[in-house]
């Protein structure tokens, strides 16, 4: 396939993410990778697990967390998740700008994600004296909450720069890969969320 | 880049070329350089361990020095040798083996390499800064969490960055296999060592992420103050064992079974037969990879976990022995009544057989988890690991490089010399490590500094050290081997062992392109396939055509060059906030090359089929 095919195809295949090697390649690599990261995950919510008792104070589970804010973070990360599932559709259709549209959506809602949580990190540590160093529970939870807004913020910064750089120019077969797995990220991003609500914070409340 | 003109250059665009390349036969030799500097720098510090021990209550080296060389040889050898070789060996010849022009992501495949080094040089710097991490190599909390100075700091951040790119390195492995395979090439069909590099991938894949946590855990404590070792504010030490073991455990099978699969394909090829039981290979390769994550406590026996957890990690732990043992026996009716030729890569591999059994016999011994009590921390458990890491590890990786060394670099090892390696290393491993095992029942602990008169232990000590002697002897020859290959021997044909392989149907060393046309594989051992039928070479499965080709890059130096710099500003900013710096310095050189590899197009280049034609004038083509 020259050059000219793949930034300017005459027509978009169904599947453009997969139409050159290239985009075969990352897209199997990507879900490998996505497989490393559960692993990542997995052993952060394991040291939580083991640690989450091995409080300070009054600082427990049961007294910091408000499952009000945590509601409306899953929400939005959640309705995110979907929104970039409408840009990925928008892409095979070949409907650049509604793409665009629908992955600037999915960044908002991931910035008020992000800024609950900061919101919530700041709330702890000046209401409640709860901080990364106060007790084992305090540095695993700030660790495994952490490491998921870290995931998020990176994945801001990916989508924004994507949909920056390609602006002008529209869906051909060397950026359609970069914008699915910068989604299929988002997604993973998402489940990990499901996870820390569940394990974080409905066990820590209930 | 046409092949004419990469050959009218100066040394600084040499330097620049290895600096930038992207291709898998050139990071294969850089892999293998930097592996073997840190392998000859991790014997050192091994010879000093052993002069230290070599008579009761020596004043050789300091107690501190000793503990620094412990940590270090082990760090060294098994993250900055052994992995790196065991890259090297996949990169020269995985792409090959499948009939692929490269690696699946050729720039990641650059990074992995350079995060790596850098990573290892980050760890050896500690040696001039003030002291080398001395917690031992598995820097079990509380020890290494207290430990003084910056030494453990050192091996938190090399390991972190060294090991971000073993991840990358095992992910592009795994997609190159996944979709790079040549026509016909089917699982079924790929040769042993591809699929041992198949399966050490996804134990990468699975393994290191365990490590990347358990290292940001401690980095955490030494460095920004939290307490999850810190059992006086709550926290537990023994997470960092589990982590450090869920992932060290299948860290001891990525080394070994890329190795099974090297001998696999030796055994094969010097007895003109075909790999006996090659499917009950293949399931015994994927098992050991399975179960090689099931097992990782029955390094914790002692710590308490009661008797049930112990018991299901010991009944699991013998389970291994199974698929092992297939192998063995597998390699041996390879042998048998084939038409053997006792070259170098031959020799290593027999020689392998005895010697890696034995360190699997004292493997079942040590998972009797009662038993265990009376093992566990002696010179026993020394003794057994380095029957695996030594008989198994590096005389696959002796056997490996006479095997492929005409591959890599167009030129056999000389056969006379390369006997000569073997005969005082292999000699010398018996004598060092054998002994070991009775010092370790008479109840000489591991990582001691001294060991007293009167107690029965100085002959063992004495013999395991010249044994360690003999073993430098032969590493020594096998260098001037490599020195008098390089500078005497003749060029050879692309298959000088009569090979079976795909690797063996293209000249030495391969084209950076390697096949001018993908070939056609109609069976296991595909070559042969073509030599049984009279055919000379592959037939091919395309017309001759353009070839697309990625194009070199300076990024992957750069990300791992701004990794580097802000692990000093990590360590450092304990001491000081003014560090910071470096970490912001750093991490923007990293996040900056990104950005750029995100935005800027690389859509690589293709060689013209003029151009190719040239080239099978000039022999490309066989």
């Amino acid at each position: 396939m020259s050059h000219e095919d793949v930034l300017n195809p005459k027509q978009l295949p169904h599947d453009p993410e997969k139409a050159t090697l290239e985009g075969k390649n990352k897209f199997v690599g990507f879900w490998f990778f996505l497989g490393g990261e559960t692993v990542l995950f997995a052993c952060l919510f394991g040291t939580y697990l083991a640690l989450n008792r091995s409080t300070s104070g009054d600082n427990t589970p049961e007294h910091l967390f408000g499952l009000e804010l945590v509601f409306i973070m899953t929400m939005l990360l959640l309705t995110s998740s979907l929104t970039s599932v409408y840009a990925m559709y928008h892409m095979k259709n070949n409907d650049f700008r509604k793409m665009q549209i629908w992955l600037g959506i999915t960044v908002i809602l991931g910035l008020g994600f992000l800024g609950f949580e900061i919101y919530e990190f700041v709330h702890y540590i000046h209401e409640y004296e709860f901080t990364f160093r106060s007790s084992a529970f305090g540095s695993a939870f700030y660790t495994l909450v952490g490491f998921h807004g870290g995931h998020v913020l990176f994945g801001l910064s990916w989508i924004v720069a994507l949909m920056i750089r390609n602006s002008k120019r529209g869906i051909n077969l060397y950026n359609a890969p970069k914008f699915y797995i910068a989604s299929l990220y988002w997604h993973f991003i998402d489940v990990v969320w499901v996870f820390i609500f569940t394990v974080v914070y409905l066990m820590g409340v209930v | 880049m046409s092949t004419a003109m990469s050959q009218n250059r100066g040394l600084g665009a040499a330097i620049w070329d290895y600096l930038t390349t992207v291709d898998h036969k050139k990071i294969a030799h850089l892999y293998l350089v930097s592996g073997g500097l840190f392998f000859l720098i991790g014997g050192l510090e091994a010879m000093l361990i052993r002069i230290q021990l070599m008579q009761p209550d020596n004043n050789f080296i300091s107690a501190g020095l000793y503990n620094e060389m412990i940590t270090m040889h082990g760090t060294t050898m098994i993250f900055l040798a052994a992995m790196p070789l065991i890259f090297a060996l996949m990169n020269a010849v995985v792409p090959l083996q499948i009939g692929a022009r490269d690696v699946a992501f050729p720039f990641l495949n650059s990074l992995g390499f350079w995060l790596f080094l850098f990573g290892g040089i980050m760890l050896n710097v500690s040696w001039f800064t003030g002291g080398a991490p001395d917690a031992g190599w598995t820097n079990y909390a509380p020890l290494s969490t207290v430990s003084p100075g910056h030494g453990v700091d050192y091996y938190v951040m090399g390991l972190q960055i060294s090991g971000a790119g073993t991840l990358i390195g095992g992910i592009n492995f795994l997609v190159t296999i996944v979709n790079m395979r040549a026509p016909g090439m089917t699982y079924m069909r790929m040769p042993l060592f591809t699929w041992a590099s198949f399966v050490t991938s996804t134990l990468i894949l699975f393994a290191f992420p365990a490590l990347t946590v358990g290292l940001f855990l401690m980095m955490f404590d030494r460095m920004f103050g939290s307490v999850f070792f810190d059992t006086a504010a709550g926290g537990n030490a023994i997470i960092w064992e589990h982590l450090f073991w869920i992932f060290g455990h299948p860290e001891v099978y990525i080394l070994i079974l890329p190795l099974f699969g090297a001998f696999s394909d030796i055994f094969s090829t010097f007895s003109k037969k075909r790999l006996f039981g090659y499917s009950a290979m293949v399931f015994a390769t994927v098992l050991i990879g399975f179960l090689g994550f099931m097992v990782w406590a029955h390094h914790m026996f002692t710590v308490g976990m009661g008797p049930i957890a112990n018991s299901i990690f010991a009944v699991a732990t013998m389970a291994i022995a199974v698929p092992t043992g297939i192998k063995i026996f597998n390699w041996m009716f390879t042998m048998w009544g084939g038409n053997i030729r006792m070259t170098s890569a031959m020799l290593w591999s027999i020689a392998f057989i005895p010697s890696f059994t034995i360190g699997g016999m004292t493997g079942v011994m040590l998972a009797a988890a009662a038993a265990d009590y009376q093992y566990h921390d002696t010179y026993f458990v020394v003794g057994h690991f380095h029957y695996v890491i030594v008989g198994g590890v590096v005389f696959g990786l002796f056997a490996a490089l006479h095997y492929w060394w005409p591959k890599m670099f167009g030129k056999v090892l000389n056969e006379k010399l390369g006997k000569l390696a073997f005969w005082p290393f292999f000699i010398g491993f018996h004598l060092t490590f054998f002994i070991q095992h009775f010092l370790g029942l008479m109840g000489m602990p591991r990582r001691y500094w001294v060991f007293l008169e009167g107690q029965g232990l100085e002959a063992g000590n004495m013999i395991s050290t010249i044994g360690a002697f003999l073993m430098a002897l032969g590493t020594i020859i096998f260098i001037i081997n490599v020195v008098y290959t390089a500078v005497k021997t003749e060029k050879v044909s692309g298959d000088p062992w009569d090979g079976r392989t795909l690797e063996w149907s293209i000249p030495s060393p391969p084209p950076h392109y390697n096949f001018v046309q993908t070939p056609l594989v109609r069976g296991l051992d595909p070559l042969w396939v073509e030599k049984s039928e009279g055919k000379k070479g592959m037939t091919p499965a395309e017309p001759l055509g353009d070839i697309h080709m990625p194009n070199a890059s300076i990024l992957p130096f750069m990300m791992s060059l701004g990794l580097f710099i802000a692990g000093f500003g990590f360590i450092y900013q304990v001491d000081d906030k003014g560090w910071l710096a470096l970490v912001f310095i750093g991490m923007g050189i990293t996040l900056g090359s990104m950005l750029t590899r995100s935005l800027k197009d690389d859509l690589g280049h293709h060689i013209h089929k003029a151009d190719l034609e040239k080239d099978i004038e000039k022999g490309a083509g066989q």
